[in-house]
C-alpha cells in the first residue's frame, strides 16, 4: 500500500518536471545559441484583394560578426567592466554584429575558469574577435593567442604588441593591445578636485600598484596641483594628496583592503574630496553617505560614464572610457581582413571629449562641480587639448627624491607608460620594491 | 527488498531532478537546455567528442583536488572529526609547493616530486595543528580548523603581495607563473595531467583499503563511533585522531599542489577554489563511501567548469551554476533523509505486525 502511494507520488513529481520542462519554451536557448541569421528577403504584394507573401533566401545563411569579451568584474558594476560591456555592445550595434560576454573572470569569483578556456568557448560559439578586458588576464591572453593563432584578440591595457614594450611578444601576431589615454582624464579629474577642495586635502582610493595605476595617480596629482596653484592661487606645497591602494582592481572580501573603510580613513584624515582609481564605486557611495549625514564632501568616480548616478549631488564628474569607437574600428579591421597586432593608446577627441562616436576618453561633469569651477575646468581642458598645458614637464621628481624629469624636460610616451614610482608630493606607498 | 532499493535510490533522485528542473524554470530557462550546456561546457557534446579535450582537461583538473580532499575527509569523518580546516590544508599545501617551485632548482622529475612531497607536508602539518589543538588544547576541530583556514588564506595574501610579489607590482592577483620545470606534466595543449589523476585515484583506493582491509582503519572507525569505549578497549584515541588529521592534511596538501602547479600555474589568493568545502558536501552525499567520491566530485567539477555556458549561451548569469549546485546538494540531502525516514517507518511498522 505504502509502496503504491509512493510510486504514484514520484510519478506525479516526475510528470510535473517533464511537463514543466516541455512547457518552458526554448526562447532563451536556440535563438541565442545559433548565432546565425539567414540573408532573407520578404516581399509582400497585393493582388485581387489577396496578399501574396513571397520569401526568398539568397544563398547561404550569413553569419553576423561575433565579438566575445571577457570581463574581469561584474557586467553592471557602474565602473570598469560595465564601460567595456556597453562599449562593446555599442560597437556591435553599429556594425550589426553580436556580442557574447562573460563577467567575473577572475580566480576569486570563478576558480574553475581560465581566460584561455573562456576564450576557447567563445571561439567555439563563433567569436571572430576575443577581447580580454583586464591586465590581470595577461597569461591567459598569451595562452589563448598561442592556442588560437587564427583568431584576432585584444589584451586591453597590455603592451605585448608594442615594440618598445616590456612584454613585447612579436610571435603573437594575433594579439593586439588597446588602451585609452586616461592620463588626460585623470588630469581633468584631479583639476576638478583641486578646484573644489576646501581643506586642501585630496584622497585617492587606489587599486593595486603597477605602472598603470601609478601613471594615473601621478596624472591626477598633477592636474590637482596645477589647478590648485594656477586657478586658486594657492601654493602647491599646501596641497595634500594621499593615496591608499586596496590591493586589486576591486574589493575582494578577505583578500584586499576594505574599500569603504579606506574611504573612511581618507576622509577621517582630512580629505574632503575622494577620487577613485578602482573599478567600482565605493569612493562615491561612501562619501555620499557621509555627505548625507552632514559632512561637506565631494567625490570623483572613475571608468563609467554613468557612475555619478550613485551620488549625483557630491559628484564632481567622472573621467570615463568610451570603448565603443575603438571596438568598432577593431571589429571592422577584422571583418575586412586588415587586422594586425598593434599597440594603440588612444586619446580624447579634443574637439569634443564627450563625443561618443570619436573620443575614447571623456569627462562628464557632475552636479557637485560649481558653475565657476566648471568654467575654469573648461579652460584647463582647452589648454590640454591645444598643448599649451603639458603637465609632464620638468622639474618633476619621483617620490624617493630622484629626478624624473629635469627642468623643462617633457616626458616621452614610454616614460609616462612605465611610471616607476609616484611623484614627489604624493603621500602613500606606491611601490613595495 | 526491492521496494527498499526503490526508496533509497529513486526517491532522492526524483527529488533532485524535480528541484533542478524547478530552479532552472524559475531562472527563466527551459529547464533542460542549461543541463545540456553544462555538460557541453565541461566535457563536450556529445560527451568526450573530439575537440573537447581542453575542456575535459580543465574539468578533470578541477575534479582532482575535490576528489583528493574528499578522500582525506572520509578519513577524518570516520574518526568522528569535522575537518572544516580542509581549506587551510589545501592552501598550505599550495604554499609549500609554491615555495619549492619558486626556490628550488632541480631536474624536472625531481622538482615535480619535490613539489608534491612539499604540498603533502604542508597540508599534513596544517592538519596536525588542527588535531593538536583538538587533542591537547581542547579546541573544537570546527573552530580550530576554521580559524586556521583564515590564517592560511592571510599568509597566502601576504606572500603574494609582499615577498613573492611580481617585479614592480603589488597586487593580490597572484605571483609570477612558476617555471615550466615545476609544472605537473600535462597532455599536449590541455591541463590534463595523468600524474595528478593517478594520484587522486590512488588516494581513493587507498582510503577504501584503509577502512575495508586494515586494522588501523577498523580502530579509526571505532574511535569515530565511540571514543570512550575505544579508549577503554586500549586504543590510543588521541594518536588515532592525530593520524586521521595528518592523512587528511597530506591528501589536501597534494590537492593544493595540483591547484598551484597543475591548474593555475602560480599561487593566487583563492588557490583552494573553495574545493575543500565542496568536498565536505561530496563526502556527505557519498555517505563516506570512497568510490562514490569519484562520480559525485566529477559532477561538481562539471558544474564548476561548465556553468559559464549559461551566461555565454542563454544570457543567464553563470552564478546560477553555483545556485544549482547548492540546491542539488540540499535536495539530495533532503531526499536521502526522507528515504531513510520512510525505511525506518516501514521497518517499525513491520515489527509491529503480528506473526
Amino acid at each position: 500500500m505504502i509502496s503504491k502511494r509512493l510510486v504514484h507520488l514520484l510519478a506525479v513529481l516526475l510528470a510535473f518536471a517533464l511537463v514543466a520542462a516541455a512547457c518552458g519554451g526554448d526562447d532563451g536557448g536556440s535563438d541565442t545559441t545559433e548565432g546565425t541569421s539567414a540573408a532573407t528577403t520578404t516581399t509582400t504584394s497585393g493582388d485581387g484583394g489577396t496578399d501574396d507573401t513571397t520569401t526568398t533566401t539568397e544563398g547561404e545563411p550569413m553569419e553576423p560578426f561575433t565579438m566575445g569579451i571577457l570581463l574581469v568584474g561584474p557586467e553592471f558594476d557602474q565602473g570598469y567592466s560595465q564601460a567595456h560591456f556597453e562599449g562593446a555592445q555599442w560597437a556591435m550595434d553599429q556594425i550589426g554584429g553580436e556580442l557574447i560576454s562573460l563577467d567575473f573572470i577572475n580566480p576569486a569569483d570563478n576558480p574553475g575558469l581560465t581566460p584561455e578556456g573562456v576564450a576557447r568557448d567563445m571561439i567555439d560559439q563563433g567569436a571572430q574577435l576575443v577581447v580580454f578586458n583586464s591586465d590581470d588576464m595577461r597569461e591567459g591572453a598569451f595562452l589563448a593567442a598561442e592556442q588560437n593563432p587564427d583568431t584576432p584578440m585584444i589584451w586591453v591595457s597590455g603592451d605585448s604588441a608594442w615594440a618598445d614594450g616590456r612584454a613585447y611578444r612579436p610571435e603573437l601576431a594575433n594579439l593586439g593591445n588597446v588602451w585609452g589615454q586616461m592620463t588626460f582624464g585623470k588630469m581633468i579629474a584631479g583639476c576638478a578636485a583641486g578646484l573644489t577642495t576646501e581643506t586642501g586635502k585630496i584622497g585617492y582610493l587606489g587599486p593595486l600598484t603597477n605602472d598603470e595605476t601609478r601613471r594615473l595617480v601621478n596624472s591626477a596629482y598633477l592636474g590637482a596641483k596645477y589647478c590648485y596653484e594656477n586657478y586658486r592661487d594657492q601654493p602647491a606645497d599646501s596641497l595634500e594628496f594621499a593615496v591608499t591602494y586596496i590591493g586589486f582592481w576591486f574589493e575582494i572580501p578577505g583578500v584586499t583592503l576594505d574599500a569603504t573603510q579606506v574611504v573612511n580613513d581618507l576622509i577621517d584624515g582630512g580629505a574632503d574630496v575622494v577620487m577613485s582609481g578602482i573599478d567600482t564605486t565605493q569612493a562615491l557611495v561612501r562619501s555620499g553617505q557621509r555627505a548625507d549625514a552632514g559632512e561637506q564632501l565631494w567625490a570623483v568616480p572613475y571608468d563609467f560614464e554613468g557612475a555619478c548616478q550613485e551620488a549625483p549631488s557630491i559628484c564632481l564628474g567622472v573621467p570615463y572610457f568610451n570603448w565603443g569607437p575603438a571596438y568598432k574600428e577593431i571589429a571592422e579591421r577584422v571583418m575586412d581582413g586588415s587586422f594586425t597586432a598593434e599597440w594603440e593608446w588612444l586619446g580624447p577627441d579634443w574637439s569634443d571629449i564627450n563625443n561618443e562616436d570619436t573620443s575614447t576618453i571623456g569627462f562628464l561633469k557632475g552636479d557637485g562641480l560649481s558653475a565657476e569651477n566648471s568654467a575654469l575646468l573648461d579652460e584647463f581642458i582647452a589648454g590640454l587639448g591645444d598643448g599649451s598645458i603639458n603637465l609632464y614637464t620638468g622639474p618633476l621628481n619621483w617620490q624617493d627624491g630622484s629626478t624624473f624629469l629635469g627642468d623643462g624636460e617633457t616626458a616621452t610616451e614610454i616614460q609616462i607608460w612605465y611610471s616607476e614610482q609616484c611623484l614627489e608630493g604624493i603621500e602613500g606607498v606606491c611601490d613595495l620594491g | 527488498m526491492k521496494s527498499f532499493r526503490l526508496e533509497r535510490v529513486f526517491l532522492p533522485t526524483a527529488v533532485v531532478v524535480v528541484s533542478a528542473v524547478g530552479l532552472l524554470l524559475a531562472a527563466g530557462t527551459n529547464g533542460v537546455e542549461p543541463l545540456k550546456l553544462i555538460v557541453e561546457g565541461s566535457i563536450g557534446w556529445p560527451p568526450f567528442e573530439s575537440g573537447s579535450s581542453p575542456k575535459v582537461g580543465d574539468t578533470v583538473m578541477v575534479w582532482v583536488p575535490i576528489a583528493l580532499a574528499s578522500a582525506g575527509l572520509i578519513v577524518t569523518f570516520n574518526a568522528g572529526m569535522w575537518n572544516i580546516g580542509i581549506e587551510g590544508q589545501i592552501i598550505m599545501g599550495a604554499i609549500f609547493a609554491a615555495f619549492v617551485a619558486r626556490e628550488v632548482s632541480a631536474s624536472r622529475p625531481i622538482l615535480i616530486l619535490l613539489t608534491i612531497v612539499a604540498g603533502a607536508v604542508g597540508g599534513l602539518l596544517w592538519g596536525l595543528l588542527v588535531g593538536v589543538l583538538r587533542t591537547a588544547g581542547g579546541v573544537n576541530e570546527i573552530f580550530g580548523g576554521l580559524g586556521l583556514d583564515f590564517v592560511a588564506a592571510s599568509i597566502t595574501t601576504y606572500l603574494i603581495i609582499d615577498p613573492w610579489r611580481r617585479a614592480g607590482v603589488a597586487s593580490t592577483s597572484g605571483t609570477d607563473p612558476f617555471p615550466d620545470a615545476a609544472l605537473l606534466p600535462s597532455l599536449g595543449g590541455t591541463r590534463f595531467s595523468p600524474l595528478a589523476v593517478a594520484i587522486a585515484l590512488l588516494a581513493i583506493v587507498g582510503v577504501w583499503v584503509l577502512f575495508r582491509g586494515t586494522l588501523y582503519g577498523l580502530k579509526l572507525k571505532a574511535v569515530g563511533r565511540n571514543r570512550p569505549s575505544a579508549f577503554l578497549m586500549g586504543i590510543p584515541t588521541n594518536r588515532y585522531l592525530l593520524g586521521a588529521f595528518m592523512i587528511c592534511g597530506a591528501l589536501a596538501g597534494i590537492a593544493g599542489t595540483s591547484q598551484a602547479t597543475g591548474f593555475h600555474y602560480r599561487l593566487i589568493p583563492a588557490i583552494s577554489g573553495g574545493y575543500g568545502f565542496l568536498a565536505i558536501l561530496v563526502v556527505l552525499l557519498a555517505r563516506f563511501r570512497a568510490f562514490w567520491v569519484v562520480p559525485i566530485s566529477f559532477f561538481f567539477a562539471m558544474i564548476a567548469v561548465g556553468s559559464s555556458q549559461l551566461q555565454l549561451r542563454l544570457d543567464v548569469n553563470s552564478a546560477l551554476g553555483g545556485v544549482l549546485q547548492g540546491v542539488l546538494v540540499l535536495a539530495a540531502m533532503f531526499g536521502l533523509g526522507w528515504s531513510a525516514y520512510r525505511i525506518r517507518q516501514r521497518i517499525a511498522a513491520a515489527g509491529e505486525e503480528p506473526g
